[in-house]
C-alpha cells in the first residue's frame, strides 16, 4: 500500500498500517453501562490482548 | 481408548485425524460437534485444521467461544491431551489455553508445502516416541500461521519446555529461509504449562501414510495412544 501511495505521488507518507473498525448498536441504560459493555466485549471477544489494543467511542443515537 | 475430533462449523480436516486414528492407527474415534457440552469416555481431544467460522474477526476467535471449548477447557484441567493442528492450534491460542498468538503469515501469502521441524522437548506425551533434535517432515497449509508472543513470555516458554518444535532447514538448523510464515524464533508448535495441551501449525496427520509423502507424523499420534494405555487400569482397558 504504501508503494502504490508512493507511485501515485504521495512520496512522504510512512508507517502505513491496517487496522479494523468495527461499528456495533447497543442499547443501554447509561454511557456508562455502554461502556462497561464495550470494555467487556473487546476484551472477551472482539480483541486479542496478544497482539491488539484496542479503544473506542461512544455516540447516543434514537432508537 | 478413545479419540474425539471436534467438528465445527468450517472444519475441514476433521476427516484427516479421522482416518488416521480409524484407518492406520486402527483405535477408536468420534466425532464431536461445536454444541456439544461434555467429554466425556474421551481420551485424547483433537481440534482440525481448517477455517472456522470463515476465520471471521480473527482466525479462530469465534470457535474458541463456543459451548465446547468450555468442555475443553475442563477436559485439559483435568489432564486430558488435547492437540491442536493448524486452525485448531489458532482456537487454542484464542480460548486461552496455549500462549501466544497466531498472525498473518509475513509474506501475506497462503503457504501450502512439506516442512520439516526439529523436536525441541521430546518428553511430553504428544512427543514421547520422538528424540529432542529429530527433524520430522510434515505439510503446512496457512495463511495466518506466524506465531507471536512478547520477549518476557518467549524467555518463560523456552525455560519452561514449552517450545517443542521449530522450522528448520535438512540439517536441522533454525533459518529464516526454513521458516515458511515468520514465526518469532522459528516456532511451529508449543505446549501449556502442564504440557497436555499441544498447538502446532504443521499437520501430523497428513503425514502418516507412504502414499502421503510422509510418516512422520505418526510417532506423535502413538506418543498419546502410548500415555493413555499407560494411564488405564489394567484390566480395565
Amino acid at each position: 500500500m504504501e508503494n502504490s501511495l508512493k507511485a501515485l505521488g504521495f512520496g512522504n507518507v510512512h508507517r502505513v498500517r491496517v487496522g479494523k473498525y468495527l461499528e456495533l448498536f447497543l442499547e443501554a441504560e447509561s454511557q456508562e453501562e455502554a461502556a462497561a459493555r464495550v470494555e467487556e466485549m473487546a476484551r472477551r471477544l472482539l480483541s486479542n490482548p496478544v497482539i491488539e489494543d484496542y479503544e473506542y467511542t461512544l455516540q447516543e443515537v434514537k432508537p | 481408548m478413545k479419540f474425539g475430533v471436534i467438528v465445527f462449523p468450517g472444519s475441514n480436516c476433521a476427516l484427516d485425524s479421522y482416518h488416521l486414528v480409524r484407518d492406520v492407527l486402527h483405535e477408536k474415534v468420534e466425532y464431536i460437534r461445536y454444541d456439544q457440552k461434555h467429554l466425556d469416555g474421551f481420551d485424547v481431544i483433537i481440534l482440525p485444521g481448517g477455517f472456522t467460522y470463515g476465520d471471521y474477526l480473527r482466525s479462530g476467535a469465534l470457535a474458541a467461544r463456543t459451548p465446547v471449548m468450555e468442555a475443553v477447557a475442563g477436559f485439559a484441567a483435568a489432564g486430558g491431551l488435547v492437540l491442536g493442528i493448524c486452525n485448531g492450534f489458532q482456537v487454542l491460542a484464542e480460548a486461552g489455553l496455549l500462549p501466544g498468538a497466531l498472525c498473518r503469515n509475513d509474506s501475506l501469502q497462503f503457504r501450502c508445502r512439506q516442512v520439516l521441524v526439529r523436536v525441541e522437548n521430546s518428553s511430553l506425551p504428544v512427543t514421547k516416541r520422538t528424540a529432542e533434535g529429530r527433524v520430522l517432515k510434515m505439510p503446512v497449509a496457512h495463511g495466518d500461521g506466524s506465531y507471536y508472543a512478547p520477549p518476557e513470555l518467549l524467555k518463560e516458554l523456552e525455560n519452561r519446555g514449552q517450545v517443542i518444535f521449530r522450522y528448520v532447514d535438512a540439517e536441522g538448523k533454525v533459518t529464516a529461509k526454513a521458516n515458511p510464515n515468520g514465526s518469532v524464533d522459528n516456532i511451529a508448535g508449543v505446549a501449556n504449562r502442564h504440557g497436555n495441551v499441544v498447538g502446532m501449525m504443521p499437520h501430523p496427520e497428513r503425514a502418516g501414510e507412504k502414499a502421503l509423502g510422509s510418516t512422520d507424523g505418526l510417532a506423535l499420534f502413538e506418543s498419546m495412544i502410548d500415555f493413555c494405555r499407560g494411564r488405564e487400569v489394567p484390566g480395565n482397558a
